[in-house]
């Protein structure tokens, strides 16, 4: 295999996996929780503190328009990356469950009524899930869920039984965070569509992977994480149709939203400020800049044709552990392999591996959902990401066969 | 008369002392673990359960001439090691004697990394309730 970039040269981009962990080199298979940050976003960081700190859009001093100027530049580059055709619908926020509790509470409150339906998957995240549940509990609407198969992939027949002119909004992932489906996005949202249902596609898990264009793929709500993409934690991005965002109340109350308070009334900023109250995240936002950089400066396609890679290397050699079954064997995968080991418990598997120098995560994945419709406590999650290699995946192959011989 | 926290902690700590690398010192806590006697499944309860983000932990309690006798199980093997020990260490003691000590063997045979994870494996959740039962029981004396 040729690999699309000189591997040696991507990692050394990324400091921090150039250390040990327990004696043995880091191998760190925890992408799909959070990915490693290149040096460009840790220098952006550090840069922005070290010259620039200053509160935004209200300064009239040289700090204050330099800050300025930089975090709005990250909102273009937001919007250049998901292809929205404007800067005004994306709004910045704390993460991606900030920006789905966001959609929630307002496009909810506003728009959601008595005897109403969302749906979600069973699929999702708990943040995909609960936020719904709260607006639904008060409103006195009801959730549907979409099926999962054997398989780990979305039942779409069972889905199109579940529209009707009383759903209003569909929330899925496209990409799942616990074994790894990519979900067909495309068709969901036109058959949402056809019944006037909005979609919000919680992007958490597939923005790092592959590129998505909101406009090709006319979806409503788009919520995902910097700190999944390469960036910093704390930042979180909710793209939104504009007539959409401009039909929905404000979410939070303060500074920043406003355009003119009064006790006898207050009007609100423009989009897409109406939805940013207070003084936000800047140091994170404008390193997040930088990872959009960083992700450009690489060949078009090599961060998919290196996970494919592993992925597809990765499910051969796992195949010579004894009593292992991959959850989650859908056609359409990310680089995330969930696994479990006849008469083993994952937490286990987690404790030695990392005894090994290996971060893998075990538990749940906050799907409980999902684990219940496979009838498992949790599975062993390996989730790559383009810096990782071959190699590693031999030593944790390795490594895997110890830990199980020791457990067994 | 048997023998106090302390002795007992300070044997484990030796025993620790023996082991020459990591490998050693998890094989024996998977063997304490896979030793532990089974928990009767009636005191697998919701009251009892001590709930982690990646295992759960059951903790029964009695109280038995004056001493408090600890019960407990968990769904993974390394957990079920620790727990292990912290009975050894802290049943059949007093109940003054369980809320005075202080468990420096978890630190001295380098686990405290387990106690650390509250959220993962409730073994720090399970160490407060051994001594809320404690506390509870110690009224009765």
């Amino acid at each position: 295999m040729v690999t699309p970039f000189n591997i040696a040269a991507i990692r050394e981009d990324f400091p921090i996996l150039d250390q040990q962990v327990n004696g043995k080199p880091l191998i760190y298979f925890d992408n799909a929780a959070t990915t490693q940050k290149p040096k460009a976003v840790l220098e952006a960081l550090n840069h922005y503190y070290s010259f620039d700190n200053a509160n935004i859009h209200r300064g009239i001093h040289a700090l204050a328009e330099r800050a300025t100027a930089a975090y709005e530049l990250t909102r273009k580059k937001i919007a250049s990356f998901i292809n929205a055709a404007s800067t005004e619908q994306v709004i910045i926020t704390s993460g991606t469950t900030g920006s789905i509790n966001l959609v929630a509470q307002s496009f909810g409150r506003a728009f959601i009524e008595k005897g109403d339906q969302i749906i979600v998957s069973n699929l999702e995240h708990h943040s995909n899930i609960v936020p719904w549940q709260l607006i639904a509990q008060e409103k006195g609407a009801s959730i549907k869920v979409i099926p999962v198969s054997d398989q780990g992939e979305l039942d779409i027949e069972a889905f199109k039984g579940l529209l009707n002119d009383r759903v209003k909004l569909i929330a899925v992932n496209h990409v799942s965070n616990a074994i790894g489906t990519i979900n067909p996005i495309e068709e969901i949202i036109t058959l949402a569509h056809q019944v006037g249902a909005k979609v919000l596609i919680d992007g958490a898990q597939s923005v790092a992977h592959f590129e998505i264009d909101v406009q090709a793929l006319d979806i409503d709500f788009l919520a995902f994480s910097a700190h999944k993409l390469f960036g910093p934690t704390g930042v979180g991005v909710l793209y939104g149709k504009k007539e959409l965002l401009e039909a929905m109340p404000p979410y939070q109350g303060g500074g920043e939203m406003i355009k003119e308070v009064s006790f006898a009334g207050t009007t609100y900023n423009e989009l897409p400020y109406k939805f940013e109250a207070g003084t936000p995240n800047i140091a994170d936002v404008i390193a997040f800049g930088a990872s959009f950089d960083y992700v450009a400066s690489l060949p078009k396609n090599a961060i998919w044709e290196q996970e494919k890679d592993l992925l597809d290397y990765a499910t051969t050699k796992l195949q010579a552990v004894e009593g292992l079954r991959i959850v989650g064997q859908a056609q359409y995968k990310i680089a995330v392999i969930s696994f479990i080991i006849d008469g083993i418990h994952p937490q286990d598997i987690g404790v030695l591996l990392d005894q090994y120098g290996i971060a893998i995560r075990t538990g749940h994945h906050c799907a409980q959902p999902l684990m219940q419709r496979f009838d498992i406590v949790g599975t062993c999650r390996a989730s790559f990401a383009f810096y990782n290699t071959r190699e590693e995946i031999d030593a944790f192959v390795i490594a895997l066969q110890k830990v199980v011989n020791m457990l067994a | 008369m048997g023998a106090s926290i302390n002795e007992i902690q300070d044997s484990l700590i030796e025993e620790f002392a023996l082991f020459e690398d990591w490998t050693d010192k998890y094989e024996y806590l998977i063997d304490l673990g896979k030793k532990l006697p089974v928990m009767p499944e009636e005191f697998k309860t919701e009251e009892n359960v001590i709930k982690g983000c990646q295992s759960r932990v059951w903790l029964h309690a009695s109280f038995v001439d004056g001493k408090v006798v600890f019960e407990a199980d968990s769904e993974a093997v390394i957990v079920k090691g620790l727990i292990s020990m912290l009975i050894c260490v802290l049943s059949n003691q007093t109940p003054s004697a369980i809320l005075t000590a202080d468990l420096y063997f978890i630190d001295a045979i380098g686990m405290s990394q387990h106690l650390a994870q509250t959220r993962s494996n409730g073994l720090l959740s399970m160490v407060k309730q051994m001594k809320n039962y404690a506390l509870a029981f110690s009224a009765k004396v």
